[in-house]
């Protein structure tokens, strides 16, 4: 039947209307943050749009620069514990294992099992929380805000383990240089293990309500794509670098603190988009999960602290008040800091964000003579002006949750 | 990626090999763990895309700076570190800056995308400008903030500064002060003094009626 109008192609003609010379407006130059709800914290972008359309992204960075390395100059290493919580506020756990880790490499301190077991107790459980808080807070981003309940309501469960634990919810600062502060307590294993058990269908049920869910498929799939290479060139790491289909895992690659007699897969994604790394912290929650579990199957007897590490952490309080000795290797390491080998090194261990590194330069003595601190957010977050260039505003939402950054430990 | 690893990690003479043919001046660096060698600093950028290509470090993990104190000459190093993904081990490669005053590395941005960021952080807290950086400007400090904190001869308290928006410093008076240390870091002196001088105290500013705050901050 021949008819006398024809339907136009809306996109063809859209496209036509905004080459057209009255559509050529001025860019918009818009300042997103530095207290926007999707910035997770104080990050600033500087974006340039056209019309919806991001053209340029400049992050502006500092708000939350503390001076960490330069603090970390002007005390010894066991009053530097307290700062490494304030990094990746979300995992102090294991940003406290990372930190003991690396001056342990220049003690030169070997830790016995069963005090290497309960670090990789504390780093997953870590791992859980921030990836349960990345993921409750993506969900708002993007429109579903029931997973944040959810997700909350698990964490609460952690933090009641962290307090029996280490004796505080936020700020553990629960290791020592050569061990941890105190013995697990009793009975603490045992309801570690039960929120475990009740953990795992409850979090099925939170990844049921977003992996099929089509208003969050619509909001990730495709966006944000970052390439395998793209994601190498910038020096991502953790789940943003794992999703772009690097199956790059410090816990796997180079095993620290006995990780190499523990079972888990790492998950790699496969196109690199916001979805695939949502996936990816999906699964290391549920591998986290398995960790633990072994962890608790054999958790070994023994010491909670190196024999040699009573040179470097308070000695015993009950020799204290009985030995000269042990008094006055107490004022010691007190005022002094704990005497240390001159020697650089450099030691990066998997938080739940990515590879976080510690490069100390030590000169002998109680006092650290350079220490930077690598953070995975500040290099996850580098490749932002690259990623956002050409996406909508409401997509830049949707990327910064998906590399989930917490700007205490990109600022420093 | 441990399904690829074959060799593990490169050792110290394997690298040394490598890098021995193309740069004769490199020299083996004292090291607490991974391999680290000493470069000329303007061989470096040549010397990352060796070990990228013939070596496998295809990860830039980090660039930072070392200042070696006021007087020490050479007074800044610029460290790079690299990491494997398939032979699963790091190099650390140092090199020192030729000048005390306005130190320069060459930038490897060029090599990595990721660089550009540490790049700016080192020239941002320690004050080293990369050459042939597309975008130096500050990072973490503001932009126009006058000196480099990370120094040596930056003190921990800070130094009085004009705030980042002049236009607000101007109308209220209001200025960054430094902050001073009381109840800071605690850290006892060593060497000849008396015990009040040696007492556990914050190690760097703090002032009272008998130490007064010193005129240049």
């Amino acid at each position: 039947m021949p008819t006398d109008y024809s339907f136009p192609d809306s996109a063809a003609k859209t496209a036509n209307a905004v080459e057209a010379p009255e559509f050529q407006t001025e860019k918009m130059s818009l300042s997103m943050g530095p207290s926007h709800p999707s910035t997770h914290g104080v990050l600033r972008l500087q974006l340039e749009l056209d019309g919806e359309i991001v053209t340029q992204c400049d992050p502006v960075l500092g708000y939350l620069h503390r001076g960490d390395e330069k603090i970390a100059e002007n005390m010894t290493y066991n009053q530097f514990v307290p700062y490494t919580d304030r990094l990746d506020y979300l995992a102090p756990l294991a940003n406290n294992v990372a930190y003991a880790c690396a001056v342990e490499r220049l003690a030169k301190l070997e830790l016995p099992e069963r005090c290497q077991a309960i670090r990789v107790l504390c780093s997953e459980m870590a791992r859980v929380s921030a990836h349960l808080l990345g993921l409750g807070a993506y969900g708002i981003d993007v429109g579903a805000w029931a997973i944040f309940l959810y997700t909350f309501t698990e964490r609460e469960k952690l933090y009641k383990l962290f307090e029996e634990l280490t004796g505080a919810r936020f700020t553990t600062s629960y290791t020592r240089i050569g061990g941890v502060a105190r013995d697990v307590p009793e009975g603490w294993t045992d309801r570690v293990d039960a929120f475990c058990d009740q953990f795992l269908p409850i979090l099925e049920n939170i990844l049921k309500l977003l992996t099929r869910n089509k208003i969050f498929i619509d909001r990730t799939q495709g966006v944000g794509v970052i390439t395998k290479e793209e994601a190498i060139a910038y020096g991502l790491t953790g789940p943003n670098l794992r999703g772009s289909g690097v199956a790059f895992d410090l816990r796997k690659d180079r095993p620290y603190s006995g990780y190499e007699r523990y079972e888990f897969d790492v998950a790699v994604g496969s196109t690199g988009d916001c979805y695939d790394r949502y996936l990816v912290r999906g699964e290391e929650m549920r591998q986290s999960i398995r960790i633990i579990k072994q962890v608790l199957k054999n958790f070994p007897k023994g010491d909670w602290y190196a024999k040699d590490a009573v040179r470097i952490f308070a000695p015993r309080k009950d020799k204290v008040l009985t030995s000269m000795e042990e008094l006055i290797n107490n004022f010691m390491i007190t005022t002094e800091g704990p005497q240390m080998p001159a020697g650089e090194v450099y030691f990066e261990a998997e938080v739940p964000k990515g590879s976080l590194g510690f490069f100390i330069v030590s000169k002998g003595g109680g006092v650290p003579y350079r220490m930077k601190i690598r953070s995975p957010s500040f290099s996850n977050l580098s490749i932002l002006p690259k990623v956002c260039q050409g996406n909508l505003v409401s997509d830049v939402v949707s990327i910064l949750g998906s590399l989930d950054f917490v700007m205490g430990e990109c600022d420093r | 990626m441990s399904a690829t690893a074959t060799a593990g990690p490169a050792s110290e003479s394997e690298l040394l090999a490598v890098l021995q043919g193309a740069f004769p001046a490199v020299a083996v660096r004292p090291t607490g763990d991974h391999p680290a060698f000493k470069l000329p600093v303007a061989e470096v950028p040549a010397a990352l895309k060796l070990l990228r290509s013939q070596s496998g470090f295809d990860f830039l993990t980090d660039i930072t700076a070392v200042d070696w104190d006021v007087e020490a000459s050479p007074r800044f190093s610029v460290v790079w570190h690299l990491y494997s993904t398939t032979r699963l081990g790091y190099v650390r490669i140092v090199a020192d800056c030729l000048s005390d005053t306005e130190p320069t590395a060459p930038s490897v941005v060029a090599l990595w995308a990721g660089a550009n960021w540490h790049e700016r952080e080192t020239f941002d807290l320690m004050g080293i400008r990369f050459t042939d950086h597309p975008d130096l400007r500050r990072i973490l400090m503001w932009d126009g903030y006058p000196f480099h904190p990370l120094r040596k001869d930056f003190p921990l308290a800070g130094i009085e500064t004009p705030l980042p928006d002049l236009e607000v410093g101007e109308i209220t008076g209001a200025t960054v002060k430094p902050a001073p240390m009381m109840g800071g870091p605690f850290v006892a002196s060593t060497g000849e003094m008396n015990l009040t001088e040696a007492e556990p105290r914050a190690k760097d500013e703090s002032w009272h009626e008998r130490s007064e705050k010193p005129a240049t901050l």
